[in-house]
């Protein structure tokens, strides 16, 4: 503990360095004894801070610690950690090019790396859409919406609704809807187009497009409205003024909307990187990530593999995984803001000064 | 200040008439036309769902694209004439309920000193909240589970709440920090000058002022509680366990996999709350989720 930091008062302004327009008079509550105060002020710190990083420690932070730990063992998750064997990297290398020894390479490459690999490049494929598709679509329907008509509350209301369905009445939805005798399976047959055989989900190629759907379904709506958002904040004098010089509609947005929505979609774009590298609960209810994995994440393997197979280290060791791409996007995501706001923090820190 | 607003509203007045125009009625066609394809899109499914559960699987057998004919109640009405149905809503409220408290609780509290305090090791603090992002339930279940089993938690309401709880720390944290160092500084003084003390200051004014950033913290907690779906699926093993709304409807479609009609009404009930929800608190998600990577 570093109780000896020099100044002893909260964040007032007779602390406050940093804050030289707001006056220099020393107000603070006790500025008898700084000393007493001090220790005060950490009890108070403790009591405040104590009870949510306790929380946070002891089921985000040691799980996590413990998955890294479980991830070097072999260990069938049915018996005591005890009994677990200490097997280094192998259940990485297992995963990743279907271990190092040459012997049995061939046959845990067909049952731990393809399984893997089919799982991360769905992973990456549904990122990459979502960058190619979701993002061009939300934009275009943002920019079409954001004007005013009547019953635009609503509309934006009923776009963003399906964000708030739990992924798991969404999925059960669309199982209804696409199944092989279902509603869509006989409109599509009625135009006389012909259906994948063994139903929507379930077709070797169909299977993963069905399933990105369903998700664009469940997810779009978010992009949408953040976009809207984003565009409610532009100045309207700048497309006024563009319009008025001659520009098109699709010149004002190109060269001032889609512009000065930039952090708007960058949010969007982490929000997405993230879910989907985390996606689960969407996959799973849909059969689990489809019967041969046409659309199984990591979380779906990892999941199956921890619950059905029993295999708590591999099941570890591809958690980690999970989590090491998730922090990699977070990071690049991280430094994406902090060059944004050390570029437009000063006009920003002046603007407040200038409203007090 | 005040007398700046008086041009400046001035002029956007008569900059919008001279917007509409410009851009003239030409495009609100497009506009139209897109509206109404995504809200079909929307709502079409939605619609359909709704109206299955209306409909007897002898009549979905025959043509999945009719209007119920006749309408049929016993599917609703089995559901909600059973007791299982209500009671995983009432679990499902009471495990999303005691989450929000919990974490708007522990959240602001945290926030607090994290926002105005000055402390040795306060960025610290905050970047251990912050990088709890970066840790997804989905990353630590196994452990997570192995934990709560020696807790005793399995089963039961405790081990759902609390990990819940634990897992939207980061997001409040993230939320309630900026919103709480937003609050001036001539108000803490003020207080101070009064004699109040920075504990008073807390209760008397963090609190009441807090109140917006606290009410869109705990709906985010509360629609990811109620919506959750991996932890449920591990934790509540065994007979007498609290069974969430949405494991609840998967239980049922695994249970009555060839009962369509019910499977669309039950799917149908599941999602009523949530949408209620919504409605009421449309403005306070958006918010939220836009204000929570921002933050």
């Amino acid at each position: 503990m570093t109780a000896l930091e020099a100044s002893g008062t909260g964040k007032g302004p007779a602390a406050d360095v940093i804050a030289p327009a707001a006056g220099s008079h020393p107000v603070t509550p006790a500025t008898s004894n700084s000393r007493r105060d001090n220790r005060r002020k950490w009890i108070e710190i403790a009591i405040f801070v104590g009870p949510a990083l306790i929380v946070f420690l002891t089921f985000v932070v040691f799980p996590m610690v413990m998955a890294a730990r479980y991830s070097l063992y072999k260990w069938d998750s049915r018996q005591p950690f005890e009994l677990a064997e200490f097997i280094g990297f192998d259940n990485y290398t297992r995963a990743l090019i279907g271990g190092t020894d040459p012997e049995t390479q061939e046959i845990f490459w067909k049952a731990y790396a393809e399984p893997f690999w089919n799982a991360v490049g769905n992973n990456f494929q549904i990122i990459a859409l979502s960058m190619l598709i979701q993002l061009p679509v939300a934009m275009i329907v943002a920019l079409v919406l954001n004007r005013r008509f009547r019953g635009r509350s609503g509309v934006r209301l009923i776009i963003f609704a399906p964000y708030v369905l739990a992924e798991v009445t969404a999925g059960l939805m669309w199982m209804m809807l696409l199944d092989p005798r279902g509603p869509i399976t006989t409109m599509v047959q009625s135009i006389g187009l012909p259906v994948p055989s063994q139903g929507w989900l379930e077709d070797p190629t169909w299977g993963f497009w069905t399933f990105f759907f369903i998700v664009s379904w469940k997810y779009i709506g978010l992009a949408i409205i953040l976009f809207l958002a984003g565009l409610a904040g532009v100045p309207q004098e700048l497309q006024e003024a563009a319009s008025i010089d001659g520009a098109s509609w699709w010149q004002v947005q190109w060269r001032i909307n889609i512009p000065l929505i930039g952090p708007t979609v960058r949010v969007w774009a982490f929000l997405s990187i993230i879910g989907s590298i985390q996606l689960f609960d969407m996959a799973w209810v849909l059969n689990k990530g489809g019967s041969t994995g046409q659309y199984s994440t990591i979380a779906t393997l990892m999941v199956d593999i921890g619950t059905q197979r029993n295999d708590g280290g591999y099941a570890s060791a591809l958690a980690i995984i999970m989590f090491i791409f998730s922090m990699t996007a977070a990071l690049i995501y991280m430094g994406l803001i902090m060059r944004r706001d050390n570029t437009s923090s000063p006009t920003g820190k002046s603007k407040i000064k200038k409203g007090v | 200040m005040a007398t700046s607003t008086i041009p400046e509203t001035r002029t956007r007045r008569r900059s919008s008439k001279a917007r509409t125009q410009l851009t003239g009625d030409s495009s609100i066609y497009v506009t139209i036309f897109v509206a109404l394809v995504a809200v079909g899109l929307t709502l079409g499914p939605l619609i359909y769902l709704a109206l299955g559960g209306f409909r007897s699987n002898a009549q979905i057998a025959a043509d999945p694209n009719a209007l119920p004919d006749p309408w049929v109640w016993q599917n609703y009405w089995n559901i909600l004439s059973n007791g299982t149905f209500w009671r995983f809503t009432f679990n499902s409220l009471v495990v999303a309920g005691a989450t929000t408290i919990g974490v708007v609780a522990l959240g602001t509290m945290a926030a607090y000193p994290l926002a105005r305090y000055r402390f040795r090791g306060r960025e610290g603090i905050f970047v251990v909240f912050t990088a709890g992002l970066m840790f997804p339930l989905t990353v630590a279940i196994f452990p997570l589970f192995l934990l709560l089993q020696d807790l005793g938690w399995v089963g039961g309401y405790w081990g759902l709440i609390v990990p819940q709880v634990a897992f939207a720390l980061p997001v409040t944290v993230i939320i309630m920090r900026p919103f709480l160092q937003a609050l001036p500084d001539e108000l803490e003084e003020a207080s101070f000058m009064d004699g109040l003390t920075r504990v008073g200051f807390f209760f008397r004014m963090i609190l009441p002022l807090a109140k917006p950033g606290m009410v869109t913290v705990g709906v985010l907690a509360f629609l990811g509680s109620w919506n959750g779906y991996l932890l449920p699926l591990v934790i509540l093993t065994g007979r007498d366990a609290p069974t969430t709304l949405p494991l609840g409807v998967t239980q049922f479609q695994g249970q009555n996999a060839s009962d369509f009609a019910g499977i669309m009404a039950y799917t149908f009930l599941a999602m009523i709350p949530a949408l209620v929800f919504f409605l009421m608190m449309e403005r306070r998600i958006v918010d939220g989720l836009s204000g929570a990577v921002k933050g």
